[in-house]
């Protein structure tokens, strides 16, 4: 059994950094230690890491719910890499089904919810066949945010210039499952961090003169709550080897990352919940840092697809399989 | 407000790939499979391995060199590797072929006398479980002993040569067909504060004379359980399994095992499969499209967290913890499907039907209460989980 292994060093770094780099300075921490561009060809200015090593750094993201665009960045590196496309130095986004209007190297329209559009040195975006960089200093910003206030803005530009090359075949499709296997990543993160918390918490929080978490009645929940952030790591984790082991093209990648986003998804809710439980009323306030992640699991679970659309497509793929299909289907 | 955080525990092993060789397996085996359906030689069903007892299936199996795979060539098996097994078992419980038979002995009954058994135990039952001759039981569960295990009170005595048996074992699925049981029996009296001392297995002839089988009807009246009576029933010194009074580290130390296997997960695929066939052609719209990929989401992720406990099982670890998870998650599944298999197709459940999507559903309705009992309530399996989380 040859099983890529990912080094130990490269987690317990990144979720260092994360730990104690503050919002402030961790993007130009990550770019000192070269997880800003961790899975990005040397030759391009990344790191040359693999896309496994990416996957356990998003996972540690999420667990510590950092404030950067590492996800974004990566996706939007590798899509201008496809056509062949430039992009500048620091922090990036990138965007899908872009409607945008293209006049050779003038570009028009507008994009919204961009992930953290305000702030990025680019933005790449894919749409009507092309792929086109842009620079967000010469559009219109309104600025917007998702449920964790992550910024999700909406840019606007009008002939402003742009770098523009045609995307290759299928495109749309893999960048759609790329984004779809990051966010899956992160939301693995995010309930193994809401799931610590709430543990330490019940292990402190003492009520009828023990800790709470000795009542079974607490340790029932988060035992339920265990077996999800198992389940979502484990599709999540197991999603970025089957990318790695037959290319995100090949059928297998795509029930495998749909699989991790939808399970991933679930787990978030029922970990949220969960966790804001056990926390009681005190969770449920701005000065607690237990929103940091809940707040993102209420978000990821819909970005990039919501889990209801992946499952949509599993749907589609377990009828077209039939009933003799499944089986083959699920253990392919 | 900020909390000092430790590490949770590994929940998960890390995620496994099945060798090349172990898929050219699958292969074979779904050929014969496959060929065995079109020979009518049995009907899909739920649960078989509770059900299906079929000893001639069990000699099929057998002699295509797919019982006791992991058992040593010297003793009869395939010195074959654990996740060689683990694609022949899921391959067999997707398909609902009946498996009952061969169940517990090719599960533990074959790797715990390779682990725990004396030389003569070895020789004595193994060729007979790889040749699918020889059948077992499971004696733990007593009519006052259910989770907490180790309040069990039957009681051997020693006596010139041997053991005297009293005492009365419940649940033994198969025991009216099986050739033998592991019976978990007092041998001493615990000592002070260490319940879980003076426990012994012992290998039991369930034809020895002493030994009474009785019936204990499903719900439907079907015909899997048993009780077992022991009235002084002479068990052999030669039949104690490994050291007197290593019982209880014996029983515990197999239940990742038995938790993490695709039977905690595939008890009732069939009837997904049937269900897919139902809704195939059928204008399912979007709602229900998102439903039936939901579970095939969960499955699909319950398939990889059992295949990562079973390849930290095959490198010589025990992973417990992963394994109750496994096993909570994945019994659980079992009754979603069936509430998935009713919320998508309406037909009613007839449990007179020959075969089909309505006798499958009646299957799994009426045997999902065991999936979340057998092997360890789904309460008890949360109760591992809490205490790995360092909550106990």
């Amino acid at each position: 059994m040859t099983v890529p292994v990912v080094d130990p060093d490269l987690v317990e770094l990144a979720a260092s950094v994360f730990a104690d780099a503050t919002d402030d300075n961790l993007w130009d921490t990550l770019e000192q230690t070269g997880l800003a561009r961790l899975a990005v060809a040397e030759d391009a200015g990344g790191s040359g890491g693999s896309l496994l090593d990416l996957a356990a750094v998003l996972v540690e993201a999420g667990a510590a719910a950092a404030w950067a665009p590492l996800a974004e960045t990566d996706l939007a590196c590798r899509l201008a890499a496809t056509a062949g496309l430039e992009v500048p130095a620091g922090p990036l986004t990138f965007a899908l089904d872009a409607p945008l209007s293209v006049d050779r190297d003038t570009v028009s329209g507008t994009l919204a919810r961009v992930p953290w559009g305000r702030s990025a040195a680019a933005v790449v975006a894919l749409g009507g066949g092309s792929v086109v960089v842009l620079d967000p200093a010469t559009a219109t910003v309104v600025e917007g945010t998702n449920v964790a206030e992550e910024p999700r803005d909406t840019l606007t530009w009008s002939s402003a210039a742009a770098t523009v090359a045609a995307a290759p075949d299928g495109a749309a499709a893999e960048f759609a499952l790329r984004a779809a296997l990051s966010r899956s990543l992160l939301l693995a993160g995010a309930a193994r961090g809401a799931l610590t918390r709430a543990v330490g918490y019940a292990g402190e929080r003492e009520q009828f003169g023990r800790p709470i978490g000795r009542f079974q009645a607490i340790q029932q929940q988060l035992a339920l709550a265990a077996a999800e952030v198992a389940a979502g790591g484990a599709a999540a984790e197991s999603a970025a080897r089957v990318v790695v082991r037959d290319g995100i093209t090949a059928p297998t990648a795509e029930l495998a990352v749909a699989a991790a986003k939808v399970r991933t998804g679930q787990a978030a809710t029922e970990v949220a919940r969960v966790a804001h439980q056990v926390h009681g009323a005190i969770g449920f306030t701005r000065e607690h840092d237990l929103r940091l992640t809940t707040t993102r699991l209420w978000a990821w679970r819909d970005e990039d697809g919501t889990d209801g659309d992946w499952a949509q497509r599993i749907g589609d793929l377990t009828l077209a399989a039939g009933a003799d299909g499944l089986w083959p289907l699920v253990t392919a | 407000m900020t909390q000092t955080l430790s590490r949770l525990p590994a929940l998960t092993p890390p995620a496994a790939e099945l060798p090349a060789r172990a898929e050219a397996l699958r292969a074979e085996v779904r050929e014969f499979l496959s060929d065995e359906r079109a020979a009518g030689a049995w009907t899909p069903r739920s649960d078989v391995w509770l059900s299906g007892w079929d000893e001639d299936f069990t000699r099929r199996l057998a002699a295509r060199g797919w019982l006791g795979m992991t058992i040593p060539t010297e003793y009869g098996g395939h010195g074959a590797s654990p996740l060689d097994r683990y694609v022949v078992t899921e391959e067999l419980l997707a398909a609902g072929a009946p498996v009952a038979a061969h169940w517990v002995a090719d599960r533990q009954i074959g790797p715990s006398l390779l682990r725990h058994g004396t030389e003569a135990q070895r020789r004595k039952y193994l060729p007979g479980i790889a040749a699918g001759e020889v059948y077992f039981g499971i004696g733990m569960s007593e009519p006052d002993s259910g989770s907490d295990l180790a309040s069990v009170r039957s009681r051997a005595t020693k006596v010139d040569g041997g053991w005297s048996l009293s005492g009365t074992k419940v649940w033994t699925s198969g025991g009216h067909h099986a050739h033998a049981f592991f019976a978990l029996v007092r041998t001493s009296p615990p000592e002070e504060g260490k319940r879980h001392s003076g426990l012994s297995q012992l290998i039991v002839d369930l034809r020895a004379d002493g030994v009474t089988i009785r019936p204990i009807p499903l719900l439907t009246g079907a015909h899997h359980f048993n009780e077992v009576v022991f009235d002084d029933a002479f068990v052999p010194d030669d039949m104690v399994l490994g050291e007197v009074g290593s019982g209880w580290g014996q029983v515990t130390g197999e239940l990742a095992f038995e938790r993490s296997g695709p039977e905690r997960f595939l008890s009732t695929f069939p009837l997904l499969a049937a269900l897919v066939g139902e809704l195939s052609g059928a204008d399912l719209g979007p709602a229900g499209r998102r439903e039936l990929g939901s579970l095939v989401a969960r499955l699909w992720a319950l398939r990889r967290m059992s295949l990562a406990v079973a390849g930290s099982l095959a490198s010589g670890q025990a992973p417990e913890l992963a394994a109750a998870v496994v096993k909570d998650l994945g019994t659980r599944f079992e009754n979603e499907i069936i509430d998935a298999a009713r919320l998508l197709v309406s037909v009613p459940p007839d449990p007179g039907a020959e075969g089909g999507y309505a006798r499958l559903l009646a299957d799994a309705v009426l045997h999902a209460p065991g999936f979340t009992l057998r092997g360890g309530t789904n309460e008890v399996l949360r109760g591992i989980v809490a205490r790995g989380l360092g909550l106990r």
